[in-house]
């Protein structure tokens, strides 16, 4: 009698603890797996490298080199201080997000509301948001036609209207390589902007704006007092990923300048690969890594954080 | 006074000079970003010389396809094929979709059903890990695959895209998992089914639309990556779709109408997912973002 019953009892533990652990966290293995070899070991490793040069600790060292001291450097201080390009990788970055986010915000609004009352707006839509689909080797490729000398769009505008003086490759020269793949950037990331809004405006109540009729507000006023209120943490959302796009950027400069001419379109990203594969300088290229990663993770923390309080 | 009274017929609403302008707008934005992929589409189709000073040059007007059988075929030795680079794009995009999609349900479904204090933990970890540049990894995985023999593989690019996948997956479909309700998962439980059934016989069919969100959007992801590929994929024979654009672009001479048609082979495959997929992949995209 007891003997059988002990077995029995331990079974059914045995039962119990199985099907909890199997579900629970069994299920959870393989995708820690994954990302403790694929993603959190190897970030590990960037750090610890970041530190060490030929296999010695040096510090903040790596981090000082890249930053000022190397050929290109991320901050190029002499350059500012001119304001001429190449100014440095990081600052590129910074430049993108000045000119890049607002642009695609603004436009992503606008197209938003605009096509909402369209007919053929899906359409627009769809066209719009093509960008977005390509991959962005083609993308960049795309307007670095737009940009050709002979064969571009741009060009032929500027002789059609008597500018035919300023006609050029605009991504051969230093002043002119960063602003027109920044341009380009905002035809292929608006539509990104512009379906999320969408989606936003969508949870805006009907009955705000039916009141807003009834008292006789002006388009005008209905957007400024209903519209961009409600859409306060899309937004946001927007910022923050149109952020994070504008710091990761790499494909575009890679296929349309080769972070060129002498280094005056390179961001972050292409600075990495370039001296990591070509220098074989792994110390500072994990510094740039680790940098690039300081800003995503520090603006995407900050954002979470402030939206969280909303 | 004419034209609206035209338009309101033909809009069936009342036409006033302010629609009659966001219409031209709207289609002035439409023909904006329409223009590089009329570009692209028109050098693609017509001989070189044609296009050579601008695209829009309609006389001569040659229809032709050479351009594609060119990049198809691969002009040099030193070209790879793009016939063979798009089956090798196909080769690691559906694995590499299917795979982490699977992992991350099981995952999603762990964090939805059981939760615990060290689960909210992990489950911050993986959010967290969304923001990692692809560039934070790379130094570590290129030695890591070099001792692995990894590099030149598929398998290694594969696992690493999973990886990669995962975090905005589990998010995503832990939210789902979370709307879905559970009394029917409880009546089939009193009914003795294990937990696995459960999960394969109702909670994945009722995941369907997510899962169609998730493999459109992940589809074009991989497809799309070029940072990866370009480190890992380093034999000209094993290259992918994108590796093949900066290629065809060539130092010296530039061919746009080569290009052109390249770069239409190239993009067609996450253009025909998005158009297929549209809905889905839409949702998919603003679903996390809207919510915040």
């Amino acid at each position: 009698m007891q003997q059988q019953k002990i077995p029995s009892l331990l079974s059914l533990i045995l039962k119990t603890l199985r099907r909890i652990l199997t579900v629970s966290w069994l299920f959870l293995i393989p995708a820690f797996l994954l990302l403790i070899i694929f993603v959190l070991y190897p970030v590990g490793d960037t750090i610890y490298q970041s530190f060490l040069a030929k296999g010695n600790f040096v510090g903040l060292q790596n981090f000082n080199y890249v930053l000022f001291e190397k050929a290109f450097p991320l901050i190029n201080i002499p350059n500012i201080q001119l304001g001429a390009f190449p100014m440095g990788a990081l600052i590129d970055n910074l430049l993108w997000i000045v000119i890049h986010l607002p642009l695609t915000v603004f436009f992503g609004l606008a197209f938003a509301v605009l096509l909402r009352d369209v007919k053929g707006g899906t359409i627009i839509k769809s066209i719009v948001f093509l960008g977005v689909v390509i991959p962005m080797v083609v993308g960049g490729l795309l307007f670095r036609f737009v940009y050709d000398p002979d064969a571009g769009v741009v060009n032929a505008l500027l002789r059609l209207i008597g500018l035919g003086n300023y006609a050029r490759d605009f991504t051969f020269y230093p002043q002119t390589a960063l602003i027109s793949i920044i341009l380009g950037s905002v035809w292929i990331w608006t539509g990104f902007a512009m379906i999320v809004y969408s989606a936003g405006l969508q949870g805006i109540p009907v009955e705000l704006y039916e009141a807003a009729e009834i008292d006789g507000a002006s388009r005008w006023k209905t957007f400024w007092r209903i519209t961009v209120p409600m859409l306060r943490s899309t937004t946001l959302v927007i910022i923050t990923l149109t952020v994070l796009w504008e710091l990761k950027v790499f494909d575009i400069v890679y296929v349309a300048t080769l972070g060129g001419p002498g280094g005056a379109s390179s961001v972050m990203a292409y600075d990495m690969y370039l001296e990591a594969f070509y220098s074989n300088n792994l110390g500072s290229a994990s510094a740039i890594a680790v940098l690039l990663t300081v800003l995503t993770f520090g603006f995407a923390a900050y954002m979470v954080n402030r939206m969280s309080k909303m | 006074m004419k034209v609206p009274s035209i338009l309101k017929r033909l809009t069936g609403r009342k036409v006033t000079g302010f629609t009659i302008l966001i219409h031209i707008v709207a289609w002035m934005i439409a023909l904006i970003w329409i223009i590089p992929f009329l570009g692209v589409f028109f050098a693609s189709i017509r001989p070189y010389s044609e296009v050579q000073f601008g695209w829009w040059n309609i006389n001569p007007f040659h229809l032709t396809f050479y351009n594609f059988v060119d990049a198809w075929n691969g002009i040099s030795a030193s070209n790879a094929p793009l016939s063979r680079a798009l089956l090798n794009s196909l080769l690691v995009t559906v694995p590499a979709t299917f795979l982490p999609i699977f992992v991350a349900a099981l995952a999603a479904y762990s964090f939805a059903r059981f939760k615990s204090r060290v689960k909210d933990l992990l489950f911050l970890v993986l959010v967290l890990l969304q923001t990692i540049p692809q560039q934070m990894v790379i130094v570590p995985i290129f030695t890591m695959f070099s001792n692995l023999h990894l590099l030149n593989s598929y398998v290694g690019l594969i696992l690493l895209h999973t990886a990669f996948g995962l975090p905005w997956q589990v998010l995503f479909l832990r939210n789902f998992f979370s709307t879905l309700p559970i009394d029917i998962e409880e009546a089939a439980r009193v009914d003795g089914a294990s937990y696995f059934k459960i999960f394969r016989r109702i909670v994945l069919p009722l995941t369907l639309p997510a899962l169609a969100s998730l493999v459109s959007l992940q589809f074009v992801f991989v497809w799309n990556d070029f940072f990866f590929a370009l480190v890992i994929i380093t034999n000209p024979a094993m290259r992918l779709a994108p590796q093949i654009v900066p290629v065809l672009q060539g130092r010296l001479i530039l061919n746009w109408s080569l290009l052109a048609a390249g770069a239409m082979l190239v993009m067609i495959v996450p253009v025909a997912i998005y158009i297929a997929l549209q809905r889905y992949y839409v949702r998919g995209l603003t679903a996390g973002a809207v919510k915040g």
